[in-house]
């Protein structure tokens, strides 16, 4: 090996990212998916009640349903927009 | 009672048609009373890589408007008597497929046939939907690339809630997945999922890994599905697939890549 391979940057395992960004993008997907029917809804009127007071992004809300053990926790989570 | 197949992904272009014209060239070889359905309502296709694209009289729509028997629509292969192709309708009515329909055709094929294999198109609309409604049976088929797995994930989720077995509360439908396009080389490099990679992110096994093989295009150019092609990797890599569904214990092949031989090495190639 040479001096400048030493700089040289490696290549990047651009597959082992591919699965990282797969394995949370389908865990969040999956979680959606399996809800009860009424969740969209329940995302859409509690994004508009939240814009009454801030002006969030339509995806800024997260509604997700989780199974814990026997019972089903509601999990909700609001981004707000960084503060100029 | 048959065995309905569904061929699927959600994605298009990922070999879908590829996957279900071989399937079912292997299944009929084995001996299997084998018929093989073209979903995909206005885009047909299946027809040409089976070869019988000239002999296409009625479609899967004739049969369900009543135009025509499902036996006169039938086309039988000329190189397997127990082979048999419902082509597709070229129709843009998207209300073409209907439920009572599809099921009717089904049923009567099932009652016929021991494998019925529903190649779907695209997507998640009408005709993926009924393609997979009714399947005891899924081969998904993947590509080691982001959106296929995506979109595999996706139809994964809706034929486990959305499929005749699960609004009846029977078993689930059997899931497999086909992984195709497999480039043994790219994914030593890093720069390709591995087949491991793809099931752990799915949570379901490999039925096969078929490779990225030029002998797939030429099998199409001429009509004769590449299982076929018995000296084709692609095509042996099918075989197996094929002998996994009827239950054989087969290692996977062709995964690894091809180390150069020693006269490769010397002179070049
Ligand atoms: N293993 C493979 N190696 C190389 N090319 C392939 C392979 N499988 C499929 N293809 C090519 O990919 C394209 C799309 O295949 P097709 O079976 O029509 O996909 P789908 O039905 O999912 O849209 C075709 O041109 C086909 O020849
Ligand atoms: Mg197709």
């Amino acid at each position: 090996m040479g001096l400048f391979d030493l700089f040289r940057s490696r290549p990047k395992n651009t597959a082992k990212l591919a699965k990282e960004r797969l394995l949370i993008i389908v865990a969040q997907e999956r979680g959606t998916e399996k809800g009860p029917d009424y969740l969209p809804l329940l995302k859409r009127e509690l994004l508009e009640v939240i814009r009454k007071y801030v002006n969030v992004d339509p995806d800024a809300v997260m509604v997700n349903v989780q199974r814990e053990g026997d019972q089903e926790v509601l999990e909700l989570s609001v981004t707000l927009p960084d503060k100029e | 009672m048959g065995e309905i197949i569904v061929v699927t992904s959600g994605k298009g272009g990922v070999g879908k048609t590829t996957t279900s014209a071989s399937l079912a060239c292997g299944f009929a070889k084995r001996g299997k009373k084998t018929a093989v359905v073209d979903f995909d309502i206005g885009l047909r296709n299946l027809d040409l890589i089976m070869g019988c694209e000239r002999r296409v009289v009625y479609d899967f729509v004739n049969v369900i408007n009543g135009d025509c028997s499902l036996k006169q629509a039938l086309i039988k292969d000329k190189r397997f008597d127990n082979l048999s192709v419902l082509a597709a309708s070229q129709t843009k009515d998207k209300d073409a497929l209907t439920q009572e329909g599809v099921a009717k055709v089904i049923d009567d094929l099932k009652a016929e046939f021991d494998i019925v294999i529903c190649d779907s198109p695209a997507g998640i609309e009408r005709g993926a939907f009924y393609a997979m409604y009714f399947a005891d049976r899924a081969v998904v088929v993947v590509n080691p690339e982001v959106s296929s797995v995506r979109d595999s994930d996706r139809v994964l989720g809706i034929m486990s809630s959305k499929s005749r077995r699960a609004e009846q509360g029977q078993s689930p439908v059997k899931e497999h997945l086909l992984l195709t396009r497999y480039s043994p080389e790219r994914v030593e490099k890093g720069d390709m999922m591995s087949v491991a990679d793809v099931e752990e992110i799915l949570g379901v096994k490999v039925i096969g890994v078929i490779p990225e093989a030029p002998e797939v295009l030429s099998a199409s150019n001429s009509g004769v599905p590449v299982i076929l092609d018995e000296t084709a990797d692609a095509g042996q890599a099918y075989a197996d697939a094929v002998a996994r569904l009827l239950g054989e214990d087969r290692p996977l092949r062709f995964t690894e890549p091809r180390r150069k031989g020693f006269f490769q090495r010397m002179f070049g190639g």
